[in-house]
């Protein structure tokens, strides 16, 4: 579904991203992990077409892609969701306009119907469609910014860090949103996140990253049993599991 | 322990008045912390973070704090007058906050805010404090203290900059440490270590930790022991190794609802709230 071969991206005199290559099947949900600064959101940037200057090659859908400009048919095909639901929704657009300005965009007509369509899929009530988002919460919010991405019937769901800002509660939520979504509507996912626990709750194969490139890519078995080649994958994990005192020898 | 504790808290409750009702953010809380790591666990809204802040009397001045006892070392620090909670705060008490980039001095060396505790509550001499502060940032494992003394804090990374807090917390030797969220703003790596030096300066020195956080695993791993807080109140005290063995709903549902690397399960639990927990 995606390839990506050879990214690299350059921001000034910063090499961000170093010479990635991934390949997605379709159906599967792909893992990116690392630390902040690593060039994850990049990749997913680029991909995306936020981030448009990019050398290498990107194809999505057997199409390639080019960095600079891409038709609608092409940026419709991915859709992403952001970190903070707090920031990714216009406030003062209503719930309704915010799903219905990326089917103006697109053309697409029963922009009603549609709209609550959206709404159902996401297990949020229809009346919410009038609501403001700051008369939601958090997890509600989120789940509108899933409506939103959904509305344009992707193939692709791009997901940068979805439940990072989110209490553990609702994050479950979330989560098992995602995974349900995916079952019944054959998504592909790339998820992005630090979260070791997260991305392998919900990837088929993980990616570690640092500095801008895959040190490992792991299939979520391994990265559940420790069976890991990189010092700092197993690095990762292992802090991810809570604190470790014996490790205080090797500062 | 035989001794009395280093802080006894009782039916802690703080309020903050506004227009339409007063709410209680904390409501009943009780607690006792010995020479021991002991933390806070909650989401958002909870009161963790205002409970930490009470302890310091840090709220604004409309803000109702109420409280059977609140006791550290002996002194009510309910009554206390301003001038001697001055001198307890940073000094016996001292805060690490969570984000170093909002927390720091921008306009100030790294140095200088860390000598300024000593000379305000220690009255040392400037170059004596600038002694102190560089043995105190070797203390926390940075290298070339001499150099990092003289950088501002936009100049250094966040690892490098709770690092600095934390120096600057512990250098007028406080006998409590109260950290709100120390690590959730660093990077996994980073995270070991700045624990790891938590850890050894609190066992090493004899202090008490109210470690304030939103991590099950971190805390249960790190303290040793943990209140749950559930709406403003304590709803289940137990030891961190304990936790799996936890008793209340809400604990539980936490730990359910937590993807977890060694034990992965298809689909999380979905917390059910019961309003009666809060009441």
């Amino acid at each position: 579904m995606i390839e990506v071969k050879d990214l690299h991206v350059t921001f000034g005199t910063n090499h961000v991203v170093r010479g990635v290559d991934m390949t997605v099947s379709e159906g599967e949900c792909f893992g990116l992990v690392g630390e902040s600064g690593c060039g994850k959101s990049t990749v997913l940037g680029a991909i995306a077409g936020r981030v448009k200057r990019w050398q290498g090659s990107i194809s999505a859908a057997e199409a390639d892609l080019r960095p600079e400009r891409r038709t609608l048919a092409q940026l419709r095909l991915q859709q992403m969701v952001f970190q903070d639901p707090f920031g990714s929704l216009h406030p003062r657009h209503t719930i309704g306009r915010a799903l219905s300005e990326p089917l103006e965009i697109h053309g697409i007509p029963d922009r009603e119907a549609r709209i609550e369509q959206a709404l159902d899929r996401v297990g949020l009530p229809r009346r919410f469609r009038f609501r403001y988002p700051h008369q939601l919460s958090g997890g509600q919010r989120q789940r509108v910014a899933i409506a939103r991405a959904l509305i344009l019937e992707p193939k692709v769901l791009l997901l940068d860090e979805p439940t990072s800002a989110l209490d553990v509660s609702i994050q479950a939520e979330i989560l098992n949103l995602l995974k349900d979504l995916r079952q019944q509507q054959g998504l592909t996912y790339v998820l992005v996140s630090h979260d070791m626990a997260v991305v392998t709750h919900l990837s088929d194969r993980i990616a570690v990253m640092q500095d801008g490139t895959f040190v490992e890519v792991a299939p979520r078995a391994a990265m559940i049993s420790g069976d890991l080649a990189h010092p700092y994958t197993r690095m990762l994990r292992e802090g991810s599991l809570g604190y470790r005192p014996t490790e205080k020898e090797a500062l | 322990m035989a001794h009395e504790p280093l802080l006894s808290v009782r039916n802690l409750t703080v309020e903050f008045p506004s227009l339409h009702r007063i709410r209680p953010a904390v409501s009943s809380v009780s607690f006792d912390l010995g020479r021991e790591k002991v933390g806070i666990i909650g989401e958002s809204g909870s009161g963790k973070s205002t409970c930490g802040r009470a302890i310091m009397r840090l709220h604004p001045g409309r803000t109702r704090i109420t409280a059977d006892r609140m006791a550290f070392m002996g002194q009510d620090l309910l009554t206390l007058p301003e001038r001697q909670m001055r001198a307890i705060r940073g000094h016996r008490i001292a805060m690490i906050l969570q984000d170093p980039k909002y927390s720091l001095n921008p306009v100030m060396t790294v140095g200088e805010q860390i000598a300024e505790t000593v000379i305000l509550h220690e009255r040392l001499p400037r170059r004596a404090a600038r002694i102190r502060a560089m043995e105190m940032l070797e203390k926390v494992h940075i290298r070339d203290p001499e150099r990092v003394m003289r950088l501002y804090p936009h100049e250094v990374s966040g690892g490098m900059g709770q690092r600095v807090m934390i120096s600057m917390m512990l250098i007028a030797k406080p006998a409590l440490i109260i950290a709100d969220e120390p690590t959730s703003a660093l990077d996994v790596s980073v995270r070991q270590q700045v624990l790891a030096i938590l850890d050894e300066l609190v066992t090493g020195s004899d202090m008490g930790l109210l470690f304030i956080s939103h991590d099950l695993n971190l805390v249960r791993s790190f303290c040793d022991r943990v209140l749950i807080m559930y709406a403003g109140r304590v709803v289940e005290e137990i030891a961190a190794a304990d936790l799996d063995r936890a008793q209340h709903p809400y604990t539980r549902g936490l730990l359910e609802a937590l993807p977890s690397l060694t034990q992965p399960k298809d689909r999380l639990a979905v917390l059910q709230r019961d309003p009666a927990w809060g009441a």
